[in-house]
């Protein structure tokens, strides 16, 4: 019996190795994009179906065709699990001829996708994800990081807090790549600037309620209550700090990441005064202002920095496939590199070698019930923090250049 | 020797089958083989990997007749001890795979210990409770990745010879351990050791009486169930090149509960089927924005209350032997 | 401010009650599985899902209807016991006559299609339910601050414990059910409709259910996935109790609350595990649990 089942193992094993066979790259007349996020979770409102509707809004300014190819978008949701993420992008790539997979706004899903776009020299263009290792230790050469990073976001709302005065910080982090990063990252910018880190608590994704996190961050007597997570964790963190008296006793909220869904479910009352940092707000210019306007009549609300990061990135695809004549991953992915980025997005973006769009960010605080004129207004712009300091250069980012 | 014990005949293991049964099966084989050029290869190969997942979940409901409801610690926690194996350790992937196989079966040493103190329910709540922790060690546990999992996990050379990275190498080589483990439980149900755990099913104190170390036969059982969980996972792992939280979650548990119930319990290609069906309407339902979980559910409540015996417990049935209706009335599981 | 072995007041303290809220909620969802399983030998799987729907009924009516909190405190649990009557007459009954392990299997797959069905509506990142007026706020007590809204719950679940607990251990009715739980038969002769006392014990321990939902509204956000989080500890709960014990469910939950709490303090990683812990050391030292009786 033993032996029967060696021998039949055997037989299997030498099929194995006669068979040939490398995974044929389908490549048919359409250009699809596919828009993988959250759709139904924490992240839902800052990507969720807008960057669907803001891929489409790209697609129509080359008419939904380039050269004669139909332009086609399909959407998934990756429910922030990076199984699920991988095997939709694998099934995607290797089934149904899918060119590129954009937005993608959690770290760990993104950092899975990545690599399985890397193995088959495909396109991955992520616009919501906060982790540098995307353009660092896991970088591709036909991966990009479009809307922001976490050493932005450090570089921006960590230094501008502790300017004013924030020098010792307890971090409630989300436990995973994202949170892991981005609290790394905020920990060196306090510490390069002399102050002090005492204590760090990490939570779930996902996680309804943080008052254990709170307390314990009431206790460490910290001047700054760092929060590394985003969505509605950061938000269920601000409404309920208010109700172990944490602001009442002198402590500071810092959302270091925060986008305008936020602050409309958060309303101006509770947020006012957060300072935050971002790659777009729509009301910067009259074309912002357009732009926005018709994202908003076709999606319900404003447009957050991940929504407009999908419209310009799928715009720099198109016309990158328009100049390539080509959908093919590596000369798309050349081109892109090689082309300027202008759009309502931004007006001097260039992207690095390792897929870093670097691009101007922006300090901005929350304005007052009272400053606020309606709906919407809900930014003061404090300053504009230039690309080349919000972002690492290529030789800092550690992507290895053999990748 | 009882008059009416169905497999007197079989004692001793020979497990002959008739040539309708041979040839079924060299049709299934052909099959196997032509399949990855006809569909996702990918699709086949999780089904493979359920299939043996729900295999060897049935070795101990079906045939010891214990409920666990926490064999998701097994199948993920040997996914993520062939992750770190193959992607930290640099070992090859048949050595992976033996490891998980291995922390799965000393896993289900372990958990089998303190459950198998209790009965019925009391068996089943204990196994959640303790595949719950096992969740939440791997969740802090920084070699697991926690959220992120364990990710790019390279799926190396067989023997160090074969390259698995091609979709029909390692379909086939996925293929060759299905079929091992189907064969290993198909052993283990036909040998004298089987024998006696369907007697404990039918009646413990019985067996008891008769002199039988029952505890034993039923950690025994546990472990090899455990193990060969663990076989399935750590070769999904590989698979995927992924392992994550998911697959160590208690809905891992409740869904090969349900491959097994919908497919029969107590029949050796039951499971199987159960599996095809599941990740098939997984598969298909994926895309779309119906939700899964309701459906599965469904199909719970259905097999439950109307289906007990499963899609290849009633086929079993309508073919009707006078031996295949008294093993299906055997089929229930212990009081 | 003083420090106790190192931690300061407010944040040990603070602890300790957010541990006897958790206990609170552990006491009254262990409370109605123990009930249930006492009548009927049946673990009620979707006890979870129940607890969630108790939640969104409380939502729902704020939502769509204006019923504030006060009125979906009574309004809630008597919609979601309706509905578990309703499971029981059509679905559970006809296991009886079977292996309880099926009653499990059922009452799972009845939770996955209820949680299923609201992760497809709602989403998995929860709805706000606002803290009732007169209960937001809280008072500063020197060595902690206590919010008003969690000290209420768990003043009103300590009395519905107590409240079930000599219902059953000191009235009529109690000792009726206690005596079906026992002999249904006998019972039955005695002119007693024990059926009819089965389906409604289920409805009884599902309104418990639905009403710790309600209770849980403000504080966790009502969310699909909030009683799949916390079933499981349940179980664990009320193995270490012991299943047949009405106090021993009361008396577990809130210690294994306050436990758990305890050792977010000082050990925060173990917090999630310290219940099951404890369940693995019961079942090696006394497998019937700690108030229970082999069955």
């Amino acid at each position: 019996m033993i032996a029967r089942m060696l021998a039949g193992a055997g037989v299997m094993t030498a099929l194995a190795a006669t068979v040939a066979g490398a995974n044929a790259q389908v490549s048919d007349d359409v250009i699809r994009i596919g828009v993988l996020n959250d759709r139904s979770g924490l992240y839902a409102d800052l990507s969720g179906e807008g960057s669907v509707v803001a891929a489409r809004m790209a697609a129509e300014e080359f008419g939904n065709e380039i050269d004669g190819k139909p332009i086609e978008i399909v959407a998934a949701d990756h429910q922030n699990k990076p199984d699920i993420g991988s095997n939709i992008a694998r099934q995607w790539y290797d089934a149904e001829a899918v060119d590129i997979i954009v937005d993608v706004p959690t770290s760990s899903v993104a950092l899975a996708v990545q690599e399985i776009a890397r193995e088959r020299g495909r396109i991955f263009l992520d616009a919501g994800a906060g982790t540098t290792d995307l353009t660092g230790k896991a970088c591709s050469p036909t991966g990009f990081h479009w809307a922001y990073d976490n050493h932005a976001l450090a570089a921006g709302t960590g230094r501008a807090v502790f300017e004013e005065g924030g020098d010792s910080w307890f971090f409630i982090t989300a436990d995973y790549a994202f949170g892991h990063s981005l609290e790394q990252e905020t920990i060196a910018v306090v510490e390069e600037m002399g102050g002090q880190v005492l204590g760090t608590v990490r939570h779930p994704l996902s996680t309804a309620d943080f008052s254990s996190f709170l307390l314990q961050a009431q206790g460490s007597g910290a001047k700054v209550i760092g929060l590394a997570n985003a969505g509605t964790d950061t938000t269920n963190a601000i409404k309920q700090a208010a109700e172990f008296g944490i602001v009442q006793g002198g402590q500071r909220l810092a959302g270091l990441l925060l986008f305008i869904s936020d602050i409309h479910a958060l309303g101006l009352e509770t947020a006012q005064g957060l300072v935050l940092t971002t790659g777009f707000y729509w009301d910067m210019n009259d074309e912002t202002r357009e732009w926005s306007e018709r994202f908003r009549e076709r999606h319900g609300a404003m447009p957050t920095m991940v929504h407009a990061g999908v419209y310009s990135g799928v715009r720099h695809y198109l016309q990158a496939v328009r100049d390539a004549g080509t959908d093919e991953g590596t000369a798309v992915a050349g081109r892109m590199k090689e082309t300027p980025v202008q759009d309502v997005f931004t007006a001097n973006g260039r992207i690095l070698p390792n897929g870093r769009m670097v691009h101007d960010m922006y300090l901005a605080q929350v304005k007052t019930p009272d400053e606020s004129a309606g709906e919407w207004d809900y930014y003061r712009i404090l300053r504009t923090i230039p690309g080349d300091q919000a972002y690492l250069s290529f030789e800092e980012s550690g992507c290895a250049p053999e990748r | 020797m009882t008059a009416h014990m169905p497999h007197a005949g079989r004692i001793g293991g020979r497990a002959g089958l008739s040539p309708l049964a041979w040839a079924v099966a060299a049709a299934a084989l052909a099959l196997a083989i032509a399949a990855p050029f006809l569909l996702y290869p990918v699709f086949l190969m999780k089904f493979l990997c359920f299939a043996l997942f729900a295999s060897a979940f049935n070795l101990l409901i079906g045939y010891a007749g214990l409920l666990s409801f926490g064999h998701a610690a097994f199948f993920g926690g040997a996914a993520y001890v062939t992750a770190h194996a193959v992607k930290v350790w640099g070992v090859t992937p048949e050595i992976g795979i033996l490891l998980g196989t291995a922390a799965a079966g000393v896993l289900g040493l372990a958990i089998g210990f303190l459950a198998i103190r209790r009965h019925g329910i009391y068996f089943a709540m204990i196994t959640l409770a303790l595949s719950q922790m096992v969740y939440f060690v791997a969740l802090q546990a920084p070699f697991t990745g926690g959220e992120d999992g364990i990710q790019a996990v390279p799926r190396g050379s067989l023997f160090g010879l074969i390259d698995l990275s091609r979709p029909l190498a390692m379909y086939f080589f996925v293929l060759a351990v299905t079929v091992g483990g189907f064969l290993l439980i198909r052993r283990i149900i036909h040998s004298p050791f089987g024998q006696v755990l369907k007697a404990i099913r039918e009646n413990e104190p019985r067996a008891v009486s008769l002199g039988y170390r029952v505890e034993r036969y039923k950690l025994a059982a546990f472990v090899m169930s455990a193990a060969l969980s663990g076989l399935a996972g750590g070769t999904k792992a590989l698979v995927f090149q992924l392992a994550s939280l998911t697959d160590i979650q208690w809905q891992m548990s409740g869904e090969v509960v349900l491959m097994t119930l919908l497919g029969g319990m107590g029949t050796i290609l039951g499971p199987a089927a159960g599996a095809f069906v599941v990740v098939s309407l997984q598969n298909f339902l994926a895309a779309s924005a119906f939700p899964v979980t309701v459906l599965t559910g469904g199909i719970f409540i259905l097999c439950v209350l109307l289906f007990r015996r499963g899609i290849v417990g009633e086929i079993a049935w309508r073919l009707g032997s006078r031996r295949a209706r008294a093993d299906a009335r055997r089929t229930r599981m212990k009081r | 401010m003083t420090e106790l072995l190192g931690i300061p007041p407010e944040v040990l303290f603070g602890q300790l009650l957010l541990g006897l809220i958790n206990g609170a909620f552990y006491a009254m969802l262990s409370l109605g599985l123990a009930v249930i399983f006492g009548m009927l030998n049946v673990i009620n799987f979707a006890h979870g899902a129940q607890y969630m729907l108790g939640a969104f009924v409380a939502w729902m009516l704020l939502q769509f209807a204006g019923i504030g909190y006060w009125w979906a405190l009574i309004l809630a649990p008597i919609a979601v016991g309706a509905f578990g009557i309703v499971i029981e007459k059509t679905m559970l009954s006809r296991l009886y006559r079977l292996d309880h392990l099926y009653g499990l299997l059922l009452t799972f797959g009845i939770a996955l299609v209820i949680e299923g069905m609201f992760r497809h509506w709602y989403g998995v990142s929860g709805q706000p339910y606002a803290t009732p007026a007169l209960l937001t706020g809280g008072t500063n007590l020197g060595f902690m601050f206590l919010p008003t809204y969690r000290a209420w719950v768990v003043a009103v679940s300590l009395a519905v414990c107590l409240a079930t607990w000599f219902a059953i251990e000191r009235t009529r009715l109690g000792s009726y059910l206690r005596a079906a739980t026992e002999n249904p038969t006998l019972v039955q002769a005695f002119g007693i409709n024990v059926p009819r006392m089965m389906t409604l014990t289920y409805g009884f321990g599902v309104g418990l259910a639905g009403l710790a939902g309600v209770l849980a509204a403000p504080i966790y956000q009502v969310n699909p996935l909030m009683g799949s989080h916390l079933i499981i500890v349940v179980f664990a709960v009320v193995v270490i109790g012991g299943m047949g014990s009405i106090l021993g469910a009361v008396v577990t939950g809130f210690g294994l609350g306050v436990l758990e709490g305890f050792t977010k303090v000082f050990y925060p990683e173990a917090s999630n595990i310290v219940i099951f812990v404890v369940m693995a050391i019961v079942l090696l030292l006394r497998p019937a649990g700690l108030f229970g009786r082999e069955r």
